[in-house]
């Protein structure tokens, strides 16, 4: 059923219409040479957004990776990436887990701040209310360690910009599902 | 007992295994080891393109024409590049292929060695999956594994890159049986709740059509038969996509005609007022679907497809049901008989009154003459006097590719072969040579233009090597036809680039590459030089020269919906009025 809107393009209308929402998905692929370019490449090729993006291998005998990507667009756009991401062949499952379970989202950051005096002293009542951890302090700079949800590590990150914000490492996304179950 | 062999003679072993008969190729130094064992064996027959894209066109033609794997071989670097259209045509028309390239050995890989090139990076976004590989001891596997990837599921291309060094190192080969994939695993059968409500959504409907597209052929003979059993079981009409023509008989009483922007009026109209519509393997493409929120705006819609991915892609439907066409349409026609259903006669007369309203329109009519060649004429005393022979028929693209898909009337599957989704020009000619290997007695022709057959004419000494007797019929009106026709109706009838300048002289060339040429102006004489064409033992050029500025007609505008086409009477007396029939939307479209 197609709903009749005011399009953009007359040939691109009908899905369009709906609201943008961001969705974590969680791709278990074969630890394979170029399946990372392969699910990136389904992003770029099709003009879908990588909000953050992690990778690492998560069971070395049977060589499998866990794709974590924080994506963005309406909801019909959310499930043609699903469907794309499974329709790879070393692709094993993609979970979509924003919808589909209660899940957990951590992100990890460093963040390098410098400043003397009052500033210095901000920073760190700032870091002990946000739970980060000094990981390196000069007595101009300090490098604070802080996991959390994406939205607190930029609440953070804004807070320290007044204060000397020098740079900022973060992971991206990592989730899982919350319960005994796997994702 | 596992066998000790070269990488080379891997690749060879197992294309033996895999039932291959035919492959298409061309030699280039990281290939060499692989040539060299096809030098000693003769159960494999190597076809020597003239150029890589047409080694993959032919793989297509051959496919698409016989339902098996087509395989193409190049070498590395230029080898692999050029077949690049070939790849993407394969995958956007869902054709199976398997394509071997040779690369740099691995210890060079990286370097920009002499033709290297990262050809699994290339091809990663034209194929349906690929690999490189760097040791000879997954040789065998991805080998037997590219084959049952590329025919499974949604078909399509897979390339195989193997270092030359690979082709060289020995290790086991191991025969096809047994491929297990850790993540492939196409879903074949449908859910019966889902059958079950399709078959009431059938029962209940009062303006039903069925929209077949390439699917149904890419799943085998036996889907198309149980399409025709299904029409005839529910009395629904029915239209196909470009890519599915065929698969239901073009003599049947059901049939609309194609649908799509150069459709017939009938089958877009029943399209745009249906109540229901049962999308089969089709992928609801924008040459489909015209203006997408006016597109069949009063249906609920059914859309049986093996890729999740195209269901809801462009068109939201009511009634996904993923799996094969075939295994689908079996289990619709079971569910139809044993639950006794039948459609709702009453509304469906009425409907067909309807469509029969649209069918009196005549919307592939043009005007005759007895001066020049229409070209509809053209293909229209092609298909009668080839009908009755078993005859295969590839395409260029453009104005001809329509005329030949209005025209020209299919009766089955397989015996249509063209580009679809890509729109290659230049696919016809290495189409028509895969096909004509496939079938080797049968009749094959390349309804083509001017301007494509240009693209890959180098593929007639191919025809001549293998004496292999395709006829390429062009349709000449010295223009690309079908960008002069927007240009008409786009852009002022400013015909920037589109008129074929310096063409060859066709006779002269077809004699240059020793094959016949035949020319015809005249509209009296042409069924007898076709038939001088058809007797021919041999490749024939056929340069019909035709009225120049003729438009392709009926055409759903961009931009437009289903029931807003534009029909041939119209443009006759309205020349002036062609160019502002679409608006600046629509000219942004393509």
């Amino acid at each position: 059923m197609t709903t009749p809107a005011s399009p953009p393009s007359p040939y691109s209308a009908a899905l369009s219409s709906s609201k943008i929402e961001s969705h974590t998905l969680s791709v278990l692929v074969d630890n394979e040479p170029g399946v990372l370019a392969r699910v990136v490449g389904l992003f770029s090729g099709r003009g879908y957004n990588i909000e953050s993006l992690t990778v690492a291998e998560v069971a070395h005998a049977e060589h499998l990776s866990r794709i974590t990507i924080a994506t963005s667009g309406a909801p019909e756009t959310i499930d043609q990436i699903h469907h794309q991401l499974e329709r790879l062949v070393p692709v094993h499952q993609v979970t979509d887990l924003t919808t589909s379970a209660r899940s957990l989202e951590r992100e990890l950051a460093m963040v390098k701040v410098r400043g003397r005096g009052e500033n210095r002293a901000d920073a760190l009542q700032l870091a002990e209310a946000f739970r980060a951890r000094i990981i390196d302090a000069t007595t101009e700079s300090f490098i604070f360690e802080l996991s959390g949800k994406p939205g607190k590590i930029d609440e953070f990150v804004d807070l320290m910009r007044p204060i000397g914000l020098v740079e900022v490492s973060r992971t991206g996304v990592a989730a899982i599902s919350r319960g005994p179950e796997p994702i | 007992m596992p066998k000790e062999m070269t990488g080379a003679e891997m690749v060879v072993e197992a294309l033996k295994d895999q039932g291959v008969d035919t492959i298409f190729g061309y030699p280039g130094g990281a290939v060499l080891p692989i040539y060299d064992v096809l030098f000693h064996q003769e159960k494999i027959l190597h076809v020597l393109v003239r150029h890589e894209q047409g080694a993959a066109h032919a793989a297509e033609g051959y496919a698409r024409s016989s339902g098996k794997v087509g395989v193409l071989l190049v070498t590395s670097g230029p080898g692999a590049t050029n077949t690049i259209t070939g790849l993407t045509d394969a995958l956007m028309d869902s054709i199976p292929l398997v394509c071997i390239t040779g690369q740099v050995p691995t210890h060079l890989i990286g370097s920009d060695a002499f033709q290297e090139c990262d050809t699994v990076g290339i091809t990663r976004h034209c194929t349906k999956h690929n690999y490189l590989v760097k040791n000879v001891a997954d040789l065998p596997r991805i080998l037997h594994e590219a084959f049952y990837v590329a025919s499974t599921g949604r078909p399509g291309p897979v390339v195989i890159d193997i270092p030359k060094d690979v082709q060289f190192s020995r290790g086991f080969y191991t025969p096809p049986a047994g491929v297990a994939h850790k993540t492939y695993h196409p879903k074949l059968d449908a859910d019966l709740s889902a059958i079950q409500a399709a078959v009431e959504m059938m029962a209940q409907a009062k303006r039903p059509i069925f929209y077949t597209g390439g699917g149904v052929i890419n799943s085998g003979p036996s889907a198309s038969t149980l399409l025709r059993e299904l029409v005839a079981l529910t009395g629904f009409p029915i239209t196909s996509t470009l890519m599915g023509l065929g698969a239901y008989p073009a003599s049947g009483a059901n049939w609309l005609g194609m649908l799509g922007m150069h459709g017939t009026f009938e089958a877009n109209n029943a399209m745009h007022d249906c109540d229901l519509m049962i999308a089969v393997g089709s992928r609801f493409d924008d040459r489909i679907t015209g203006r997408l929120d006016a597109f069949s705006p009063g249906s609920k819609k059914i859309h049986i497809d093996i890729d999740r991915s195209s269901i809801n892609k462009n068109v939201k439907v009511d009634l996904p049901i993923v799996g094969d066409c075939g295994h689908v349409l079996e289990a619709l026609v079971r569910v139809w008989r044993a639950e006794a259903k039948h459609a709702d006669q009453p509304s469906l007369d009425a409907w067909w009154d309807e469509i029969n309203q649209w069918r009196a329109k005549k919307s592939l009519a043009y005007r005759a003459s007895s001066k020049t060649i229409k070209p509809q004429y053209a293909v229209q005393r092609l298909y009668a006097l080839t009908q009755n022979k078993d005859v295969y028929i590839t395409t260029e693209v453009g104005q001809h590719q329509m005329w030949a898909a209005q025209h020209y009337h299919f009766d089955e599957p397989n015996r249509w072969m063209t580009s679809g989704g890509l729109g290659t020009m230049g696919y016809g000619l290495p189409a028509a040579i895969g096909a004509q290997l496939a079938h080797p007695k049968a009749l094959v022709i390349d309804i083509a233009g001017e301007a494509s057959i240009l693209m890959n004419i180098q593929e007639m000494s191919t025809a001549i090597q293998y004496r292999l007797p395709v006829k390429i019929f062009i349709l000449n009106n010295e223009y690309m036809g079908m960008v002069r026709q927007w240009q008409e109706l786009l852009h002022g009838g400013r015909y920037s680039h589109s008129y074929s300048e310096a063409l060859p002289d066709f006779v002269k060339l077809a004699e240059a590459f020793g094959a016949k040429g035949i020319r015809c102006s005249d509209p009296a004489l042409l069924d007898a030089a076709i038939e001088e064409m058809i007797n021919y033992d041999g490749p024939v050029i056929f340069d019909c020269l035709v009225d120049k500025v003729e438009n392709c007609f009926p055409m759903i505008p961009s931009g437009k919906a289903h029931n807003d086409m534009l029909l041939a009477d119209l443009s006759d007396d309205a020349g002036l009025e062609l160019g502002s029939i679409i608006d600046e939307k629509g000219k942004m479209l393509v």
